[in-house]
């Protein structure tokens, strides 16, 4: 069964049409890079997942939890949290009430942290960690639920050549160790390169799935950046 | 210094304010935790539009002789919906709460020129007062209170959240919105509350600077709450205290114990983000 299936899906605002009769499976374990120029419809089809926008048509399932990596944003030097309090929101965040000792939450956040190597840091505050760290710690928080599916929307952004790098190659190592589907909306291509199974591309109105290769073709047709 | 300090008696004026004691006391801990919030979600500013539309309340409600808390209640709980639904993003909040005080501040100025009591009454809506609380107005109070913390301990997390990150809150399914709402309906609470003490122009005092100081020395969620809410309450019992012996009003007390712990805290706290940008 795939970790997200998309049947015949079409978004549209008024008299524009994003994409439409989009179809995509996306199995467990499989990383799907998004590409598309500026305004596509990438981000539109990242909020119809998460369940943030209606579709116009079509339809879309998901079997699991959904794990979501924003872009890189500075976090305010002055945030009140750790490291490790991020991570935790990922996994207490959306509940109501406090956070209690107890329940074994702070071996789950350990654990987390080590998988993503942020142990050295986990108790330095948010805001005084580097850009790459910040996403580590949000790769983090968003894993450390156990999702099915990993939405990355632009987490390369802003982020110098090693961190998107070691970002990317984090996202990689868990899909292949616990199955997590991965979608993975980027402009940088040359740092998704190597683990990209597939790839949607975006276009006008139109979509194609194909590899990598095939998608970086039509990009270059469309002559779109 | 005679004139401004008159300890003795002490112990017997000590008797007779203790109602304000309890309410500072009070007020220091409900500003403490509302004041983390307030910082980590950028709202200085509105705290002080909705404490301007809050004094034009209670300086409507001593003109017209009703229950003041009430008034300061009903204007505080006003600007702070206004605000929250008109301004969701921070450059329209900004603009509407820059719109919204000045009036707020004309119409209290004009309620006050018509009312003919005490003129103590009208200046400490403005720069705080502790006249004696009486006992129906601290049960008001503490009411407020327990509803603004109950309230905060219910939403804890999800705020935190929505606060610190609110696309990846809304992501995981955090209604940041409606969080946004009953968060601005609280600090009204709150705000409306704190007038009764410290006055319209120095509600930043307790609702802002406890956390902005607390947040300088660590990054601990549980050590800020903590820290801010000692701040608060050294700040507010710790200005009704001097302001006791004392023929100047209470505010310039309360809001220099304030700074100086803030100026302390960003001394101690300069090391800790030094080299960041």
């Amino acid at each position: 069964m795939p970790a997200l299936a998309i049947r015949d899906a079409s978004l549209s605002f008024g008299d524009r049409t994003l994409w439409s009769h989009l179809t995509l499976d996306v199995e467990p374990g499989e990383f799907i890079a998004v590409l598309g120029a500026n305004g596509s419809g990438k981000t539109s089809l990242l909020r119809v997942i998460l369940g943030q926008q209606r579709l116009s048509s079509g339809t879309v399932a998901i079997t699991g939890g959904i794990g979501y990596v924003p872009q890189q944003r500075r976090i305010d030097t002055l945030t009140p949290l750790r490291a490790r309090d991020l991570v935790g929101l990922g996994l207490t965040g959306h509940r109501w009430g406090i956070n209690l000792p107890g329940g074994g939450r702070r071996r789950r956040v350990d654990a987390m942290l080590e998988k993503v190597g942020a142990t050295d840091f986990a108790d330095r505050p948010v805001g005084l960690l580097s850009g790459g760290e910040q996403q580590r710690v949000r790769i983090a928080q968003a894993l450390i639920a156990g999702p099915d599916l990993l939405i990355c929307d632009e987490p390369l952004l802003s982020l110098d050549q090693r961190s998107q790098h070691a970002t990317t190659a984090l996202v990689d190592q868990r899909r292949r160790a616990e199955g997590t589907a991965v979608l993975f909306v980027t402009h940088e291509i040359n740092p998704v390169l190597p683990y990209v199974d597939r790839a949607l591309y975006l276009s006008e109105g139109r979509f194609r799935t194909g590899s990598m290769e095939e998608a970086l073709a039509s990009r270059t047709v469309d002559g779109a950046a | 210094m005679n004139q401004i300090f008159d300890f003795t008696d002490y112990g017997e004026l000590l008797g007779l304010v203790h109602n304000s004691i309890i309410a500072g006391l009070v007020l220091g801990v409900v500003g403490g935790v509302v004041s983390m919030f307030v910082m980590m979600r950028d709202l200085p500013f509105a705290v002080h539009g909705i404490s301007e539309l809050s004094f034009a309340g209670a300086s409507g409600a001593l003109l017209l002789g009703v229950n003041v808390v009430a008034g300061s209640l009903l204007g505080s709980l006003l600007a702070a919906v206004l605000i929250g639904a008109l301004g969701a993003r921070a450059r329209d909040r900004n603009s509407i709460i820059g719109v919204l005080m000045p009036f707020g501040l004309g119409l209290g100025v004009l309620f006050l020129a018509l009312y003919k009591g005490r003129s103590a009454n009208k200046f400490g809506l403005l720069t705080g007062q502790i006249v004696a609380v009486d006992t129906p107005q601290l049960s008001w109070l503490l009411a407020t209170s327990a509803v603004v913390l109950i309230g905060l301990l219910i939403i804890w997390r999800p705020l935190t959240f929505a606060s610190a990150d609110p696309e990846t809150a809304a992501a995981r399914g955090v209604p940041v919105a409606a969080l946004s709402s009953v968060f601005m309906v609280l600090l009204g609470l709150a705000v409306a509350m704190s007038i009764q003490i410290v006055g319209a122009l120095l509600v930043l005092s307790i609702i802002c600077t406890p956390a902005a100081a607390a947040m300088r020395v660590t990054a601990t969620p549980h050590l800020v709450v903590l820290l801010s809410v000692l701040f608060g309450v050294v700040s507010v019992v710790g200005g009704i205290l001097l302001a006791l012996g004392s023929s100047v009003p209470i505010s310039p007390y309360v809001t220099t114990i304030a700074f100086a712990i803030y100026l302390i805290c960003r001394l101690l706290g300069s090391r800790r983000t030094a080299g960041v940008g």
